[in-house]
């Protein structure tokens, strides 16, 4: 079972079971919910933007060990990015995690490079993008007036 | 007397022999022999049914129904007598009650939508259970949305029994229908249609038995149950996919109107009338699927030769195994325990998401379904997203059983 390996990176099945930055935070800018009928896996993102900069994300919600990690790693490398470098970092993610050409590196795609194994696994491709379709929702529905809590 | 002495009255069920009939399960998956625990989405077919399928498209296809030449004559007597087959599966009375349909789906549709939208208005009631496929729920919604009508389900005990009592007291005067599986597709639960019907009866309430496990596992004598309806799908009966079967009542099919209007379902027709055809052809518009249905019948015939008992003795050997070894897994909790259950298990991996588990399995050459099993009410009931569930068929084996549990060791080593 090597192959199995490369999909459950120790760094996979690390943030799978100990998700960082999960939880609702105090204040936050924009959110949305992600869903994926296929499994039923849940995630509900929550952003700050500031100025057109990620200043933090958050997440919550149930799901396997690629849902949840890919979640908890994107939490940690949108954080500093512009909306535009995210939406850049997103399209290399989706690059990776479907194709056989592994993206240019720089040191955030390199981060997510773990996650490249699920390219083999076509039906579980849906489960490391859910986030960061759920961020990009977020950050595209978001308006001026902040929610804040 | 060589004929007769080879004759055995009680045959043996040889599952070493039914598994050479399915060609499929000598293929590998990633390299590892393949171990099938998904029957219950859709079986393996035996090459008795693919041969049928070949030679209706090799030597016995026409259109049927229309033309006046031998081979459409031919395909017209093949698609026909399969009507037989599945009557005498399930003891209808007579062949005009069986309608061939696309699935259990289209079956339950057609009744939802012809049965429901004429005898439907507000404020009545459709009585389902939480342990129904959403193809027993879905119909039933969109008909109530029309009609005004509401959708009411019976609830499950927490190891996913069905609740006689709770059903009973769910039974209205504005109960119009039943809506029940005979078994649950998602934990294996095996309602007891026959005292559901006579129950609902009893007020004058017709029953829909949603068929698909059940007449794999359990069999079904339609005129002993006296339910009403009776659905199910040709491809988790080791036949093949976009055929299947809607028995109804001849009295009630009759007073339906059709479902989709079209060729072959009409008397006559002019621009402003038509009149429809009598049963079954009534609510079989257009060209049907008719290669599927000979080979539905090929199934029926290499099914009913088994034998129904000895198919559910030797299931229930494997269900009973594979429950044995699972409960002696202390990380593994079943979901679903009932008491009366077909071959059907789900189950959870303490804290690992079945997905997960599924393709570890998978790498290990055993397919297993995870998720909800289009039975999201249910995974409601239970409180979770999905289970694993290993699905028996006729051609399991003890063997398999053990794969899966090697294969759980692996889902447990990898994640710790």
């Amino acid at each position: 079972m090597s192959d199995l390996r490369d999909l459950y990176q120790e760094i996979i099945l690390d943030h799978g079971k100990s998700p960082r930055n999960f939880g609702k935070p105090e204040s936050f800018t924009a959110d949305a919910d992600g869903y994926n009928p296929l499994c039923g896996d849940k995630v509900h993102v929550y952003a700050t933007v500031k100025d057109a900069v990620v200043e933090d994300v958050h997440f919550e919600g149930r799901g396997c060990a690629i849902s949840m990690a890919s979640a908890s790693l994107m939490t940690e490398v949108l954080v500093g990015k512009t909306e535009e470098q995210a939406k850049a970092l997103f399209d290399k993610f989706h690059e990776l995690v479907t194709t056989e050409h592994e993206p240019v590196g720089d040191d955030d795609i390199d981060r997510l490079v773990v996650l490249g194994g699920v390219r083999q696994y076509p039906s579980r491709v849906k489960c490391a993008t859910l986030a960061w379709h759920t961020f990009n929702n977020a950050i595209t529905g978001a308006d001026a007036s902040a929610k804040t809590e | 007397m060589p004929s007769a002495a080879a004759k055995i009255d009680t045959p043996v069920f040889d599952v070493d022999r039914i598994r050479d009939d399915f060609p499929i399960l000598s293929t590998q998956a990633h390299g590892k022999p393949l171990v099938f625990l998904d029957s219950a989405a859709s079986s393996q077919k035996p090459r008795a049914v693919i041969d049928a399928v070949r030679h209706c498209y090799e030597a016995e296809y026409a259109n049927i129904h229309r033309g006046v030449y031998a081979l459409s004559e031919t395909a017209t007597r093949n698609y026909e007598d399969v009507r037989e087959n599945v009557r005498a599966l399930i003891n209808a009375k007579e062949t005009r009650e069986i309608i061939f349909l696309r699935g259990a789906t289209e079956g339950i549709n057609l009744v939802a939508s012809s049965w429901g939208g004429a005898n439907l208005k507000p404020g009545d009631e459709i009585l389902i259970t939480t342990l129904e496929h959403h193809s027993n729920i879905v119909p039933w919604q969109m008909v109530a949305e029309q009609t005004g009508a509401e959708v009411r389900a019976v609830p499950t005990n927490e190891s996913g029994e069905f609740l006689f009592d709770r059903f009973e007291e769910m039974l209205t005067p504005c109960t119009k229908i039943v809506g029940v599986t005979h078994a649950s597709n998602a934990i294996g639960t095996v309602v007891p249609i026959k005292d559901v019907v006579a129950t609902a009866h009893a007020r004058g309430i017709p029953v829909l038995v949603d068929g698909c496990q059940g007449v794999v596992h359990r069999g079904i004598d339609v005129q002993d149950v006296d339910c009403d309806f009776y659905v199910f799908s040709g491809h988790k009966l080791y036949g093949p996919t976009g055929i299947g079967v809607l028995y109804g009542k001849a009295d009630l099919l009759d007073a339906m109107p059709p479902y989709q209007g079209g060729g072959d379902m009409i008397e006559t027709v002019s621009i402003t009338k038509s009149t429809y055809a009598p049963l079954p052809h009534k609510f079989e518009a257009g060209t049907p699927n008719i290669a599927g249905t000979v080979g539905l019948g090929a199934a029926i015939d290499y099914f009913s030769a088994l034998g129904h008992d000895a198919i559910r003795a030797h299931e229930d050997d494997v269900l009973g195994y594979a429950l044995e070894r699972l409960r002696g897994l202390n990380d593994i909790q079943l979901v679903g325990t009932a008491s009366d259950r077909a071959s059907i298990v789900s189950f959870l991996i303490n804290d690992v998401h079945p997905h997960d588990t599924g393709t570890i399995l998978d790498q290990a050459g055993i397919a297993v379904r995870v998720g909800h099993h289009c039975a999201q009410p249910l995974m409601d009931h239970f409180d979770i997203a999905g289970t694993v569930r290993a699905s028996f068929g006729l051609y399991n084996t003890r063997a398999d059983v053990d794969a899966l549990v090697d294969g759980l060791h692996e889902v447990r080593k990898l994640f710790g």
